[in-house]
């Protein structure tokens, strides 16, 4: 059983659970995954898998170094991959595997990470939800940061000051979400509540540690 | 993401037509079916499911159809009637289980999609011509 799945974000709905309930899902296109590498303890010094996410990706766009790994492993198509650590004991996969959605059920947990949408160089009211001051009645204190410290001591700003800057295009991990429903055929994966990223970007979907 | 005409024709409305693909196919396998098609000004009959302790009996609202608003597995539906010359006005999401069936009971010619202007009128002025 593959540790987990790479997949793309196809954006969010809802779906209604049979007692009535409204459950708002992310729909994940997972997979399918082949295992680039096996990476074990006697070679790498560590068990781990490495998925590649097979989908179209012309091959002018796949540098020869990363074409020369992937022939290892009879994988095509492979743009975008990820390893994952394997816990002891699981290590039935090797390189050329196939990992489909399939392998997940509803109501299991997952924790899923990607990039976050970039807002670029953020003030303090978005980055650090600083409450700013008041836009008319002659105020003139609108988004600025205010005071950032006192004068003569300490004659410095102390780090870890919240200040305006980029924010967002980070790795971002949501963990424990449940898995709504399993589309074997279309490939899809749908999880309960957001994923981080804008719809298209890549995900990485790791089983939660129970 | 747009969607391509040719990708998946028998799932193509121009609603979802900004929606990718997959997600257009999700929503559709999610969609009730069994809802009738009705537009606003029609006057329907919504059979609720109302649990009473561990039982469960159906209850009928029965008005004219103000509004159909957004798409896809979120959409909802106001339902107006007078009642004891009390305007009442629910909402309902369609694709909701809480719904057991929905009857058409007639339909309603009207030259927009929101009705709101029933609010402010009533008795004769409040009626709409049959479509035909």
């Amino acid at each position: 059983m593959s540790p987990g799945i790479l997949g793309k974000k196809i954006g969010m709905t809802q779906v209604f659970r049979p007692n009535g309930e409204v459950v708002p899902v992310t729909l994940l296109k997972a997979g399918p995954c082949v295992v680039t590498q096996r990476k074990t303890a006697t070679t790498d010094g560590y068990e781990a898998v490495q998925l590649g996410l097979v989908e179209f990706a012309k091959t002018k766009n796949i540098t020869k170094p990363a074409a020369g790994h992937l022939k290892k492993s009879g994988a095509d198509g492979v743009r975008f991959q990820r390893e994952l650590r394997l816990d002891g004991g699981s290590g039935d996969m090797k390189a050329g595997d196939r990992v489909l959605v399939g392998e997940f059920k509803p109501a299991d947990k997952v924790d899923v990470i990607g990039v976050s949408k970039g807002r670029g160089f953020a003030g303090l009211v978005k980055r650090h939800h600083f409450r700013g001051g008041e836009n008319t009645h002659g105020s003139m204190f609108h988004r600025a940061p205010g005071s950032i410290g006192a004068s003569s001591f300490p004659s410095r700003v102390f780090p870890g000051m919240r200040m305006a800057g980029h924010m967002g295009h980070q790795r971002v991990t949501v963990r424990n979400l449940e898995v709504i429903e399993v589309n074997a055929e279309d490939n899809v994966l749908a999880v309960k509540g957001a994923v981080p990223g804008p719809a298209g970007s890549y995900v990485l979907v790791r089983r939660a540690r129970s | 993401m747009p969607i391509r005409r040719d990708c998946c024709p028998e799932t193509f409305s121009p609603e979802i037509a900004m929606t990718n693909a997959l997600l257009a196919r999700f929503i559709e396998q999610k969609k009730r079916t069994d809802i009738p098609e009705f537009r606003t000004g029609d006057t329907i009959r919504v059979h609720v499911k109302i649990r009473e302790g561990d039982k469960e009996r159906l209850q009928a609202f029965e008005g004219t159809v103000i509004a159909r608003n957004n798409t896809g597995m979120g959409e909802s539906i106001t339902v107006r009637k007078v009642s004891f010359g009390q305007g009442v006005e629910r909402i309902f999401p369609v694709n909701a289980p809480v719904i057991d069936h929905i009857d058409v009971v007639r339909t309603g010619r009207t030259r927009r999609s929101k009705l709101y202007y029933l609010r402010g009128l009533k008795g004769k002025a409040a009626r709409l011509r049959e479509r035909v």
